[in-house]
């Protein structure tokens, strides 16, 4: 009952995570690769290692580290998308062409700070 | 000690050279900083798995040790991409 249920969640944990990277692939500018790549990729891997931990449940080791591992992906990987997309920003990466509202360049948190103009890249 | 169908390595692996796609072609650095770090997050998952299918933990110490470097570099890449010194 373990195994089944083990590989139900590692099944739907494998299919997030290639559907996450095709979107890495397929989607146009960079904002929109990173929202898609890692809310996919950060419930696909959760899934995956709490899978890991249902399936390997007696291996006490392997438990532990996997519950570990899935809280500690669940709090870091959201923070790193956040401050990667703010440094994209910052670094004058554009949006697309189709995109209709842009609320942290039109907002005041970009006048304390130097914004590097595009050609700088 | 469980039976892992070996079956379900193959499309993390499809999902990994996806990301290396990105972080190959990339237009921008920010596209290829993106890519490594959503790389980083599969090789946690793809540990994990290999840990189940042996059965041996060290694998998910493996695993976390990842994790947390692939959230310095992210953030470290983060830092740099923005143009500001690693202790601003």
């Amino acid at each position: 009952m373990n195994d089944l249920i083990g590989m139900i969640l590692i099944g739907a944990g494998v299919t997030f995570d290639v559907l996450g990277c095709l979107g890495l692939v397929r989607l146009p500018d960079v904002y929109n690769r990173l929202q898609a790549a890692t809310k996919c990729v950060t419930l696909g891997t959760c899934l995956i290692l709490v899978g890991v931990a249902v399936a390997g449940w007696g291996n006490s080791g392997l438990v532990i580290k996997s519950l570990l591992c899935a809280v500690f992906i669940l709090l870091t990987s959201p923070v790193g998308a956040h401050a990667l997309a703010r440094g994209a920003y910052r670094s004058g990466v554009s949006l697309h062409a189709s995109s209709v509202v842009d609320d942290y360049g039109s907002s005041a948190a970009l006048t304390h700070h130097r914004v590097p103009s595009r050609s700088s890249l | 000690m469980t039976a892992v169908p070996a079956v379900l390595l193959f499309p993390l692996v499809l999902a990994a050279f996806l990301c290396l796609y990105r972080i190959g072609r990339g237009p921008s650095a920010p596209d290829r900083a993106v890519g490594i770090d959503i790389l980083g997050t599969l090789i946690v998952a793809f540990t994990a798995l290999l840990g189940l299918y042996t059965g041996q933990s060290w694998y998910l110490t493996i695993a976390l040790a990842w994790g947390l470097l692939s959230f310095i570099g992210a953030i470290a890449l983060a830092k740099y991409l923005e143009g500001r010194a690693y202790d601003e």
